[in-house]
């Protein structure tokens, strides 16, 4: 069955277009005078985003001066399926058995990947969850796989050092987690990775693929920042693996698509 | 009120402190035998000496640095302090620490009566920064007293917007929407600093910078916010990374309530030198002790890297550790927010079965200590209503084990900073589960299955804490041990900022603590209670 070009929200009829809305507004709504001016407040935004009509469902003061709303509507705005752009992936999901493989197999030796947060930000957890071996999502990290060496350099390394450690290691991949980004720190430290990689004389020949990752990034915005590869919110240790093999570790010619 | 329901057995529990007990003791052998810059630095914001120059360098790192230069840390800072005070008439501690910078000043290991007089007059200023210590803490006492102290358990928010000024009235809102213990966040880099930033600040990364005006501000505004509500609202921050003694300090003389102290925190997850966090924890924890304020270890963390199931048991050791390392330092039961959390994966069948054994083994373990519990993270998915269900598990878990400090869970976790509603909603959830089922504990009997997984949870903390006091804690952090991380005695930061004590080595604050002690009701005798016996 082929869906639709042209779609709506779905409530629980076709093309009924009902969604719901929550949101705080900094009006009070302790008397009943208070409540009737908040709840209108409310369904003049909800008007104004597309929802007509919309009702408020509930109302709440939150201490004397904000009032919480969630708002059912109906919404006529249309979807068109074929106006939507998606970042396609690259490279086919591998097991661990297939990415140890392809590793044995094209380069003869492990592969070597160096990680760490860079700058100020000390939220490990991005960075674990893809390398620890317990992993994330049900995926076991990059250290369960035989012939992948992890080096996982932990929280705020500097840059510099990141370099340094990546020569002395022979990294064949650095990876990157960003999760602060507040004042886009993770841009800029993205984009500073980029460089000093690049302005690393021990990298002149050949410097290592350089992945980042980070719940607030754009996949699409890696050659913008000086990077191979960004990862978004919820990429998992397999998807990481398979993108490595395929940058790294490429199947000969004859085995494609077997 | 906690009646056993795990029925442990005495003689597993006592193997199992006196083995973090063995396991610790040569950690404790280092801390004595050692200072460091931090440690130092402490002195002299205890003796009174605040600010920062021109590059908000504070002075208290300039002074250190320049003693260190002159005649080195190996005898404490106050000595050859003290000493150039007096010989050279400077009025005060500033002057010095300007004059010391322009490297106008001549420092030596005084000797013979110039020695007895520098560590008089080093005394002297040490104790007045205690005797504010204790003022605050008598203090806090009375607000206690006149006003109200909350029931437990104790509902602890968080601000975070990294500007102190904009931190007051959230801090204010929470706490009047129902919040007990306010904990402003950190900026994350500070842990990092090898110096305490100084005066109000507004800008910081995820967090706020801690600094002595930032505590004052906040408390201030707290007692405003305590007064308005009759009851006391308990503030909270970092006494962690590398300026973990001085930030003791300083939430001892503005009044802080709570402090996150954890014995192993920031060698694990911050990479800090393991040896210079030891060694600042235990006078960390003296202060902390002093101050009547109570600590919070970061176990919780431990289960957002690894496993909650399978890493049940290092919970439990890392708990061990912190109450042995705590009891030595002096700081009483009543002292101890010792910290775990509710992690599981609830895709795991009887997952909730689970997280009550654990709750509930360690209420059984540590009766007394003000047990912090922390909320799911790690499976909050960015589904918000799956979310503020497993919320509502864990406030239920949390009533039902008799938790002390329940810090609340938030159902838009990790997708960004909590919104006003969201904080509101995580309230909500809260009261309910504690007006339905608050208390659902007394008439609760766990079954076989919960018993057992209790048993076995302590039966693997003991053979993990055997396996430590083997091959020494130090190389069992080296060997990545704790949250799966390799932290070797010589790698990570703040190594060189330790030094070997000597013969003469003077420091007044220690002097100070340990001899007379605080108010004797309160603190008890720290290990050997502990154990039952005689600690050796």
């Amino acid at each position: 069955m082929s869906v639709a070009a042209i779609i709506r929200p779905y409530g629980d009829t076709t093309g009924d277009g009902r969604v719901q809305l929550s949101f705080t507004l900094p009006v009070p709504a302790v008397s009943a005078a208070d409540r009737a001016l908040a709840e209108g407040a409310a369904l003049q935004l909800a008007g104004k985003m597309g929802m007509s009509p919309a009702m408020v469902v509930h109302a709440k003061p939150v201490g004397p001066d904000f009032t919480f709303f969630i708002v059912y509507g109906r919404v006529s705005h249309l979807v068109d399926l074929s106006a939507v752009t998606v970042l396609k992936r690259e490279f086919e999901l591998l097991s661990p058995a297939e990415v140890n493989l392809r590793v044995r197999t094209a380069l003869g030796r492990k592969l070597v990947v160096v990680g760490a947060t860079v700058g100020t930000d000390a939220h490990t957890v991005g960075i674990d969850a893809i390398l620890n071996v317990k992993g994330h999502a049900g995926e076991k990290g990059l250290e369960y796989y035989r012939e992948i060496r992890v080096v996982n350099l932990g929280a705020q390394v500097a840059i510099p050092d990141l370099v340094a450690r990546a020569a002395s290691e022979q990294a064949d991949a650095v990876l990157v987690s960003q999760v602060v980004t507040q004042k886009d720190a993770h841009l800029s430290n993205a984009r500073e990775l980029g460089e000093a990689f690049r302005a690393a004389p021990e990298f002149a020949d050949h410097r290592p693929l350089l992945v980042v990752g980070g719940p607030r990034f754009d996949p699409a915005e890696a050659g913008a920042l000086g990077v191979d590869k960004i990862f978004g919110r919820g990429t998992t240790p397999g998807e990481v693996a398979s993108y490595l093999a395929h940058a790294l570790a490429p199947a000969a010619s004859a085995e494609e698509g077997a | 009120m906690t009646t056993s329901k795990l029925n442990l057995d005495p003689a597993t529990v006592q193997l199992a402190r006196e083995l973090a007990r063995r396991a610790g003791a040569p950690v404790t052998r280092l801390a004595t035998t050692h200072t460091t810059v931090s440690i130092e630095r402490a002195v002299l914001r205890l003796a009174g000496l605040d600010g920062a120059d021109g590059q908000g360098m504070p002075w208290v790192n300039r002074l250190v640095d320049a003693v260190r230069d002159a005649v080195g840390l190996e005898h404490g800072v106050a000595l050859p302090a003290w000493d150039a005070l007096a010989a050279g008439g400077y009025p005060d501690l500033r002057t010095l620490a300007e004059q010391a910078a322009l490297g106008q000043v001549k420092f030596r290991i005084p000797a013979g009566g110039e020695a007895a007089s520098a560590r008089e007059l080093a005394l002297r200023s040490a104790k007045a920064g205690i005797a504010t210590i204790d003022d605050q803490r008598a203090l806090r006492s009375r607000m206690i007293a006149d006003l109200a102290d909350p029931p437990a358990p104790w509902i602890y928010l968080i601000v975070a917007t990294g500007d102190i000024y904009e931190d007051i009235p959230q801090a204010q809102a929470a706490a009047r929407e129902g919040a007990d213990v306010i904990a402003v966040i950190r900026s994350t880099g500070q842990s990092l600093l090898d110096y305490v930033p100084e005066g109000a600040t507004r800008e910081g990364y995820a967090g706020t910078y801690a600094t002595r005006e930032n505590f004052r501000l906040m408390r201030a505004a707290l007692d405003e916010t305590s007064r308005e509500l009759g009851r006391y609202v308990r503030l909270t921050n970092y006494a962690s990374g590398l300026c973990m003694p001085e930030i003791a300090t300083l939430a001892g003389l503005e009044r802080l309530d709570m402090m996150l102290n954890d014995c192993m925190y920031g060698i694990i997850f911050r990479d800090i030198n393991p040896v210079r966090t030891f060694i600042d924890q235990r006078f960390s924890r003296q202060v902390h002790a002093r101050a009547g304020i109570v600590i919070n270890t970061g176990e919780d963390n431990y289960l957002t890297t690894a496993d909650a199931v399978d890493a049940a048991h290092t919970v439990v050791v890392s708990q061990l550790l912190n109450e042995y390392f705590a009891r030595e330092a002096g700081l009483a039961t009543w002292q101890l927010g010792l910290g775990h959390a509710f992690e599981i994966n609830p895709a795991v069948p009887d997952s909730f079965l689970l997280e009550l054994a654990h709750a509930q083994l360690v209420r059984e373990l540590f009766p007394g200590a003000p047990l912090k519990y922390m909320p799911p993270t790690k499976h909050m998915t960015g589904n918000v209503f799956a979310g503020y269900l497993l919320d509502a598990f864990f406030n239920l878990c949390g009533l039902m084990t008799g938790q002390s400090i329940l810090l609340v869970g938030m159902m838009t976790e990790g997708i960004h900073t909590p919104f006003l509603s969201d904080r509101d909603l995580a309230l909500e959830n809260v009261a309910y589960v504690r007006s339905a089922a608050g208390r659902l504990g007394l008439s609760f009997t766990p079954d076989h299955f919960v018993v057992d997984r209790a048993h076995q949870v302590l039966d693997e903390a003991v053979s993990l804490l055997r396996r430590i006091e083997g091959e020494g804690l130090l190389n069992a952090i080296a060997d990545g041990t704790f949250g799966v991380t390799k932290r070797p005695p010589d790698g990570g930061r703040g190594l060189d900022g330790v030094i070997s004590r000597a013969d003469g080595y003077f420091n007044p604050v220690s002097e100070a603590l340990v001899p007379g002690g605080g108010p004797a009701d309160e603190r008890g005798n720290p290990v050997s209670d502990l154990l039952g016996g005689d600690p050796e």
